[in-house]
């Protein structure tokens, strides 16, 4: 697994418990008991860590390249996935996912950035930075969920959308704001759940959603940590110090009543324990779409506006 | 009146004046403007009369608030409209200098309370609401006060059943209101869609520089697009990118006139032309379906009746 930096102390104990293991199967010296302590500080070391992470720290979770990123969610929970590609007016583009697929018996649309897991992934999904033909390929697919009154539910993971001159040219700034408009304006039920990196503009684009929930180590900005540090504080090394002040942990959301709900992870991060992840995430979902149901379209689109509407307005001094 | 009487105006002393009069760089800067387009020296009179456009190359300079919304509305007559005030530094955030110091010293520097103004009156005789950005406000970024404007300009052209102008010049978001500046982004799409939906026109005219959170919100959602001859009209900065690709971008790379070929913008329009054409196009909006007079169709043959 990978080791981040403030995670070294677990990893050493552990490691400390592999060597153990592996002196007990050379010899009949019994161990169990010394596991057992290690074991047991191991898990009070994680606790204790993962229960008061820093920003950064956050950050750095939220990043983790073995953290579970959309394709993963959609292949433990929703059934039947099919996935549907193209803008219909230049290209498929993989940074964005989407598709129709069953979640608990019923039809949904699955909407969501990928970033990869490996090197060939991670290119065939540009990262998780879309072009204007992902979020034109998310407006479509919006719509089509409004046209056959199916649900959507957007997974949100990105550092940003690409900053690159074809996607300048095709007019990125265009392409996000009406995706922003379409989510704002569709009649079914829409959930967002930020897994892991929800990087500004890239990310609301398919974050306005009834219900915004928010895994509890990932992060939502209006730009990146390295990226605000290099302007205000003219330089990345501060990258810590912008986490600080930006407020970006699904903790301080909550707070602003920015996200609905945090979604508990497993003891030491989402990476550290998919399954438990997974069906967390899954009863989050549910629980949030039988909120919805039988809520009249007309009234759903009407309070995600207001909702929207009167964000930064209220409940702040 | 020409520009020496004006130098006497200034009542400086003789030998300041011979300076002057030599070496007109060496004047005050309020006299003479360098053109950022093609150098050359431009008197601030002649500069005024050109709306802040270049005669020489027709480099279009930013314009004052006041002077913009002057320059749209009939016989440079608008009122202001006093903006519901929002929270300052919700986020108390500090950088290398508090964000609320921050505020302090651009609004005494400006005389204004954040970066954007909503302003109402006539254009061709027809009621206009117009929120215009001011770029020297901490680059007419976009936090709650700015989305605020956009709410409150777009509410009052509702009520008034005016068409709405937003003149976005910002570089983005504002980064010390965090996730809230980010929200503005949604925020003002609901705000402009509600002009939209009573079928009152909304007109974007993109400025220099118009980038990030605010390109990829309202201002890029305009029933019209218009934008200034030169003017960065873009998502990502041209710094991210180079550093994402490393490698040069292309000649007139997010200018007006790339967007325009890009198909991304209405027109690019000189700034002398605007008021015209905004009126013009506000004018075949506001008549439509309108009965005009009876004009006689030309009698069937029988060739065309058999088309159908």
């Amino acid at each position: 697994m990978h080791i981040l930096e403030f995670e070294k102390p677990i990893a050493e104990l552990e490691g400390k418990i592999e060597e153990l293991r592996h002196l007990s199967d050379a010899g009949d010296v019994n161990i169990a008991d010394e596991v057992s302590k290690l074991q047991a500080k191991v898990d009070k070391l994680l606790r204790s860590t993962y229960a008061k992470l820093t920003p950064w720290q956050k950050t750095q979770v939220a990043r983790h390249p073995e953290r579970p990123h959309a394709l993963a969610y959609i292949s433990t929970l929703i059934e039947d996935f099919t996935p549907l590609a193209g803008d219909r007016a230049f290209a498929e583009d993989q940074a964005i996912i989407g598709g129709l697929g069953r979640f608990r018996g019923r039809s949904v649309m699955v909407i969501g950035h990928e970033k990869g897991h490996d090197t060939e992934s991670r290119l065939k999904h540009n990262f998780g930075m879309a072009k204007p033909e992902g979020y034109r390929k998310a407006r479509r697919l919006m719509e089509m969920a409004d046209h056959f009154q199916v649900p959507i539910l957007t997974l949100v993971d990105t550092a940003g959308a690409y900053p690159g001159v074809d996607a300048e040219a095709r007019g990125q700034a265009e392409a996000i704001a009406r995706s922003i408009e379409t989510c704002l304006d569709v009649r079914v039920p829409l959930i967002s759940v930020i897994i892991g990196e929800g990087g500004s503009g890239g990310a609301i684009a398919l974050a306005t959603g009834n219900t915004v929930l928010m895994l509890e180590h990932a992060i939502y900005s209006v730009i990146s940590p390295e990226g605000c540090a290099s302007i205000l504080w003219r330089s990345a090394e501060n990258a810590k110090d912008a986490a600080e002040q930006l407020r970006l942990t699904a903790q301080d959301l909550h707070k602003l009543n920015i996200i609905d709900s945090v979604v508990p992870e497993p003891m030491g991060g989402a990476h550290r324990n998919t399954d438990l992840m997974m069906q967390t995430l899954s009863m989050a979902v549910e629980s949030a779409l039988r909120d919805l149901g039988g809520v009249e379209g007309g009234v759903l689109r009407a309070r995600r506006r207001e909702k929207f509407l009167e964000m930064g307005r209220a409940g702040l001094s | 009146m020409n520009w020496l009487t004006n130098l006497n105006e200034t009542r400086r002393s003789l030998k300041e004046r011979l300076v002057g009069l030599v070496a007109p760089k060496e004047v005050p800067d309020n006299l003479w403007h360098k053109c950022p387009g093609c150098g050359h020296m431009i008197f601030h009179r002649d500069l005024e009369k050109a709306l802040n456009v270049c005669q020489h190359c027709g480099h279009h300079m930013r314009l004052s608030v006041k002077k913009r919304l002057g320059m749209l509305f009939d016989d440079g007559q608008f009122q202001r409209i006093e903006l519901p005030k929002v929270p300052d530094d919700p986020l108390k955030f500090k950088d290398q200098k508090r964000y609320s110091d921050r505020l302090k010293d651009t609004r005494s520097k400006t005389g204004e309370v954040d970066a954007i103004v909503v302003a109402h009156g006539r254009m061709g005789g027809m009621n206009v609401v117009a929120a215009c950005f001011n770029f020297d406000f901490q680059g007419g970024s976009m936090g709650i006060a700015v989305g605020e404007g956009i709410v409150a300009a777009a509410e009052l052209a509702v009520l008034q059943d005016a068409p709405l102008i937003v003149i976005p010049a910002s570089g983005g978001a504002r980064m010390q209101e965090g996730i809230l500046s980010l929200m503005q982004m949604a925020r003002t799409t609901v705000a402009v869609d509600k002009v939209k939906e009573k079928r009152l026109p909304y007109i974007v005219l993109l400025t220099d520089p118009t980038t990030g959170g605010v390109s990829a919100s309202f201002a890029m959602l305009g029933d019209i697009a218009i934008a200034e001859p030169g003017a960065v009209i873009g998502f990502a900065g041209a710094r991210v990118i180079e550093s994402t690709i490393r490698e040069k971008l292309p000649e007139g790379f997010q200018k007006a006139e790339y967007l325009l070929e890009h198909g991304m913008v209405d027109m690019v329009v000189p700034r002398r032309d605007l008021r015209a054409t905004m009126i013009r196009i506000l004018s075949l909006l506001k008549n439509r379906g309108a009965a005009g007079d009876l004009v006689a169709l030309p009698i069937d043959t029988p060739d065309s009746a058999d088309q159908d």
